[in-house]
């Protein structure tokens, strides 16, 4: 295929994507487990609906299952958008139930967790492939951003030419760097928040509007 | 499969299958998938010349997923240089056609038995532990 052809299919890729109907886009929360990704979907719900997403926890893989807000309204700049929201569990090559016997879990609970969990990450990974038109991908700031998981997650996001925003989330935490993670992909834009907190969710909600509307 | 053959019983080794690009170039990506995580799900380490595309990442990651079973699998570690950053061309990249995953080499092995003790854009160092 010759380069014009390539160049062609990709632009045309990217603006059916973008501009294919009026319809909510599907926008994905994806990220490591324990970035916050819950927090922030259950942020944005609560500020344009009044509904949380889901429940939160510090105890890793909370959110087992995907779990779809729909119909976000975000209005901007006299714009408004809509969207649906995809809170997806915590993308990880590997999950030993062992790790959450550590949070006073018995066995049982922890076997379950861990099935539940292995299947949520399978099906966010389909979805992603599959569902989504564009991603917030959330990575705990006060952690190194450069990990495998990381930059696969980017690298097969960055495949299916989908739009993405990443997020700095936790900025509220004394060891937080968001130049870290803003130099780990600087082919994309960071935004830092505090989700739990509220920080920074006015710029938060620009990006979103000007990415996805 | 790999060509590599079976350690004997006796011996409690750990074995490394190094997988050529020209080998892995004639699969499907369901092959490469389930030539990987064969060897890892029996305890042996894959080295890949050349690493798997974003598409194969992503399919591998969920077939893994369905693979985990408690005091079985508990799924798998993969490292690849170069960092699929630095080897991203970005979108002017894939425009010009350029296969990023040509330039990886990826090492992938049982969680339970290997650990990245660094890594950097020439180097990577694990540490792996029999069963």
């Amino acid at each position: 295929m010759g380069l014009l052809t390539n160049l062609r299919d990709s632009i045309t890729r990217v603006t059916d994507r973008l501009f294919a109907d009026d319809e909510p886009k599907r926008i994905g929360i994806y990220g490591p487990p324990n970035a916050g990704k819950t927090t922030l979907a259950n942020r944005i719900a609560r500020d344009w609906t009044g509904d949380a997403v889901g429940p939160e926890s510090h105890i890793p893989h909370e959110t087992r299952r995907a779990r779809r807000k729909e119909n976000v309204e975000i209005e901007r700049n006299g714009k408004t958008v809509t969207i649906d929201i995809v809170d997806t569990p915590g993308v990880t090559t590997k999950v030993d139930y062992k790790e959450f016997l550590d949070h006073d879990m018995e066995k049982d609970d922890a076997v379950k967790r861990s099935r539940e969990a292995t299947e949520g990450v399978a099906e966010a990974m389909h979805w992603l492939r599959e569902d989504v038109d564009g991603v917030i991908y959330v990575l705990d700031s006060s952690t190194d951003p450069f990990t495998q998981v990381n930059t696969m997650l980017i690298g097969i996001i960055e495949s299916q030419d989908l739009p993405v925003l990443i997020f700095a989330n936790k900025v509220d935490l004394d060891d937080a760097d968001v130049k870290r993670i803003a130099d780990a992909f600087p082919q994309h834009e960071t935004v830092p928040l505090s989700a739990l907190e509220g920080d920074n969710m006015d710029e938060v909600y620009e990006k979103i509007a000007e990415y996805f509307g | 499969m790999p060509e590599a053959t079976t350690p004997d019983d006796g011996d409690d080794g750990v074995r490394i299958d190094l997988i050529s690009g020209g080998r892995m170039e004639g699969l499907t990506s369901m092959e490469k998938i389930r030539l990987i995580l064969d060897s890892v799900r029996d305890g042996d380490i894959v080295v890949l010349e050349a690493g798997l595309s974003p598409e194969e990442e992503s399919k591998l990651i969920e077939v893994t997923m369905t693979e985990i079973s408690p005091d079985d699998f508990s799924g798998i570690e993969i490292e690849t240089y170069p960092s699929t950053q630095q080897a991203n061309q970005g979108l002017v990249g894939r425009l010009l056609g350029k296969e990023e995953a040509a330039n990886k080499l990826t090492v992938i092995g049982p969680a339970n038995q290997i650990e990245t003790l660094h890594k950097d854009e020439d180097l990577i160092s694990a540490l792996v532990s029999r069963k």
